[in-house]
């Protein structure tokens, strides 16, 4: 006869639990409950290690895992606490492949070994938080960046392929080695790190003035996206809903900055296959929308704008609509312009079939975002954990089945659609009244966890809070979409054309920043 | 191929007449350098000082701000008690030393002046650039890539972001230069043939930006190259960019 399981600790997106809810399982409970989860259509949204425990403040490490059931909206917490100097735990990998690279990163951190991963191999070649503990634990000196076993082919005429870090475009860095028989790639490992600024480790004991700055460059490109998430995180640890018409401010810079790389992407995408006429045409438009951000704040990435309990912009009656009509404009020639893609028989052909990832690859990497969308996985933050405007507007989930880069371009283009019939309609009546006062950063309530998720344009962002008995950040975790789908991009290059690769990686575009942190 | 020619035609022609006539207009909010008045300045006060995420502001005898630090952000204006602080409307900020972006007040800055003769005649009508991210958070990087865009067209001005470092007559860096990126850099900056140039963009290749004190990067570009232009903000704006790189090959004379 099987006992009841503990229950694990529930709670909504955006919202705060006390530390002591989570229940702290014994490590093969841990690892047993999270697989059989994951196994069960629950998705690994975070999963992180920390120093200590609130119980057992002498812990080497406490780990926690954060998992999703998007169908039902539902978010849950499970806790385990690794004691002695070499940390050890049964990796939960090689049962869920979406674990992997969250096992490597906490490896590096806190120097846990996982027993049976398969990779464990560094994630940044950064050194570990609280240096002194985490030297004794590390059993090999610091890591050189970029210099690790790459995996190999051997074989007659089996050659490797090194590009990187730096690459040949306006581009962050990062190293690619693909394996490959002349044309024909087999394999792609892709290594980072190179843009790791310690963002994570900073933030240990704050908030301070530097924190909101450093989330919003976490990655640039998603400034809105890790602002929002990060004020939703502090909102609700000081007990603070933000007023209406912030809540509608944040929607449409959140959906604008998806207009934006949205339309930089479908330019980039028509560039790299040599279709000059959307290149060019989205090339401008992108800037449309960047200068719509800057309209209300004075900045073209939304620096800023957000502020933990509202906005610190606002738009008068007269901005509103000047803003409406001249996203109107955009939008019809941003429609045109990508209208021409699926015409130009040149275009589909390189687009279709390109790059195609399963279904089935996509929901083991437990991929998000577009890419995830582009698998036929209905996956969306907005429709699945909705917070603020997203509660009460609906935006439709966009999805394609091609797995392919023309399903990664066709989902952009409908969610560019969306997003401004969505944005059209906030602007055509703001709720009334202010946009709320700055929370003060001495406001949290100590001793909890939050979990604060947003749809930023790549994917989901998840941040996760938790406070130590003065109320600050005993730990702040960031993952940012891209974290999830680089292996995606690696697994969907395999049988590819090398030459298709800056095709294929422009179909993800995805953060090296907001990796590497 | 006729949808092709059709959506051209409607398109227009898009490309900026600047810097021949003035540039296009820019949000009524952007947020130029940081415009202090010491007169409404209570005595004592350093409530500007105590709110700036990146240290930018000292008061000596009146408050000076190093461009070079400074995010653009709003923190000291909404620390400020007599509301004495705003941001220019004025979009030119690019300097060729360090310490001409610490200004106080009253100071004019002191804007990018020309490459020497000999550097002009070699780079004037034709500048190619290597971009190394070093750090970056993909902003600066968005906002380089811009000015290749019709708007912008930078090649007009002979000026080219290139593939190789031996291509280039010059770095473009942008980031804070992490531990893990330094040594790509300066391999990058070996590589390409003297004489060379080094351009920084950004407060993170200026000072470090808002990870100056992180100690997995080195606090900007200047402690290991050096560099010949400094062009500020998080990110600059790309009218910031091009201004600071026409005043550098000496083509915003009279301006």
């Amino acid at each position: 006869m099987s006992e009841t399981p503990r229950p694990l600790a529930e709670l909504r997106n955006g919202t705060a639990i006390p530390r002591t809810a989570v229940p702290s399982l014994p490590p093969e409970e841990f690892r047993r409950r999270v697989v059989e989860s994951i196994q069960s259509g629950w998705r690994l949204v975070s999963y992180f290690g920390g120093q200590g425990s609130p119980e057992n403040p002498d812990a080497s490490v406490e780990l926690v895992a954060v998992l999703a059931d998007d169908f039902e909206g539902r978010l849950v917490v499970a806790a385990t606490t690794l004691t002695g100097p070499q940390p050890r735990s049964p990796s939960i990998t090689p049962d869920a492949t979406q674990a992997h690279l969250f096992e490597r990163e906490i490896a590096e951190q806190f120097g846990v070994r996982f027993d049976g991963h398969p990779w464990p191999k560094p994630v940044r070649f950064a050194e570990p938080f609280s240096r002194s503990l985490a030297k004794e634990a590390r059993a090999t000196p610091a890591p050189r960046v970029g210099i690790t076993e790459f995996f190999r082919m051997e074989g007659e005429e089996i050659h490797e392929v090194a590009v990187g870090p730096v690459h040949a475009g306006v581009i962050e860095p990062g190293h690619f080695r693909f394996q490959c028989h002349g044309e024909h790639v087999f394999h792609l490992e892709i290594s980072l790190g190179y843009q790791h600024r310690g963002v994570e480790e900073a933030a240990r004991g704050g908030p301070t003035k530097l924190t909101l700055h450093q989330i919003e460059t976490a990655a640039g490109d998603t400034t809105s996206g890790h602002a929002f998430a990060y004020c939703q995180n502090l909102e609700a640890l000081a007990g603070v809903t933000p007023p209406p018409r912030a809540q509608a401010l944040r929607g449409i810079a959140l959906e604008l900055e998806r207009l934006a790389n949205h339309s930089g992407d479908l330019g980039a995408l028509a560039g790299d296959v040599g279709y000059l006429p959307t290149a060019s045409f989205c090339g401008r438009l992108r800037g449309d929308f960047l200068n719509a951000t800057a309209a209300i704040c004075g900045n073209r990435f939304g620096r800023s704008l957000f502020v933990p309990g509202g906005m610190r912009f606002d738009l008068s009656a007269t901005e509103a609509a000047d803003l409406r009509e001249g996203l109107a404009t955009a939008g019809e020639e941003l429609a045109a312009a990508i209208d021409l893609l699926w015409r130009s028989p040149s275009v589909m052909a390189r687009f279709e079939g390109t790059g195609a990832l399963r279904p089935d690859d996509c929901l083991d990497l437990g991929l998000v975002g577009v890419a995830a969308r582009a698998c036929g996985v209905e996956r969306d933050v907005r429709q699945d954990h909705p917070t603020g405007i997203y509660q009460f507007a609906h935006i439709p989930v966009a999805v394609a089945h091609g797995g392919d880069v023309l399903s990664r371009a066709f989902v952009r283009s409908l969610e560019i659609k969306r997003s401004l019939e969505f944005i059209r309609e906030r602007l055509g009546g703001l709720p009334e009244g202010g946009v709320g006062d700055r929370l003060g950063i001495d406001r949290l309530a100590p001793d909890r966890i939050a979990v604060s998720l947003v749809e930023g344009w790549r994917g989901e962002v998840c941040h996760v809070a938790t406070t130590d008995a003065r109320g600050r950040f005993a730990r702040y975790k960031l993952t940012d979409p891209s974290f999830h789908n680089w292996l995606g991009l690696a697994i969907a290059m395999r049988e590819q054309q090398i030459s298709d690769f800056p095709l294929l990686n422009k179909s993800f575009n995805l953060s090296y920043s907001g990796h590497d942190l | 191929m006729l949808k092709a020619i059709l959506a051209r035609v409607r398109q227009g022609h898009r490309t900026m007449r600047y810097p021949d006539l003035p540039p296009p207009a820019m949000s009524s909010r952007f947020r130029g350098r940081p415009r202090i008045d010491p007169s409404r300045c209570p005595d004592g006060c350093r409530a500007c000082v105590d709110a700036c995420p990146t240290d930018a502001i000292r008061i000596e005898d009146i408050p000076r701000v190093d461009l070079g630090r400074c995010l653009f952000c709003t923190d000291c204006l909404d620390a400020c008690p007599e509301g004495a602080i705003g941001h220019s409307p004025d979009h030119r900020l690019a300097t060729r030393g360090r310490e001409e972006l610490v200004v106080a007040e009253g100071e004019e800055l002191v804007l990018a002046g020309a490459l020497d003769a000999r550097l002009r005649r070699l780079f004037g009508r034709s500048l190619q650039l290597r971009q190394v991210s070093a750090g970056g958070c993909n902003a600066c990087e968005a906002d380089v890539n811009v000015l290749g865009t019709i708007g912008w067209d930078l090649g007009r001005f002979g000026i080219r972001l290139v593939a190789s470092p031996r291509h280039a007559d010059g770095l473009l860096i942008t980031g804070c230069v992490t531990e893990n990126m330094r040594d790509a850099l300066v391999e990058t900056y070996a590589a390409v043939a003297p004489p060379k140039i080094v351009i920084a963009v950004g407060a993170c290749a200026i000072s470090g930006g808002p990870f100056f004190t992180n100690p997995q990067q080195l606090g900007g570009a200047g402690g290991i190259l050096p560099i010949d232009l400094h062009i500020p903000g998080c990110p600059p704006h790309p009218l910031t960019i091009l201004d600071g790189l026409l005043r550098l090959l000496g083509r915003m004379e009279g301006d």
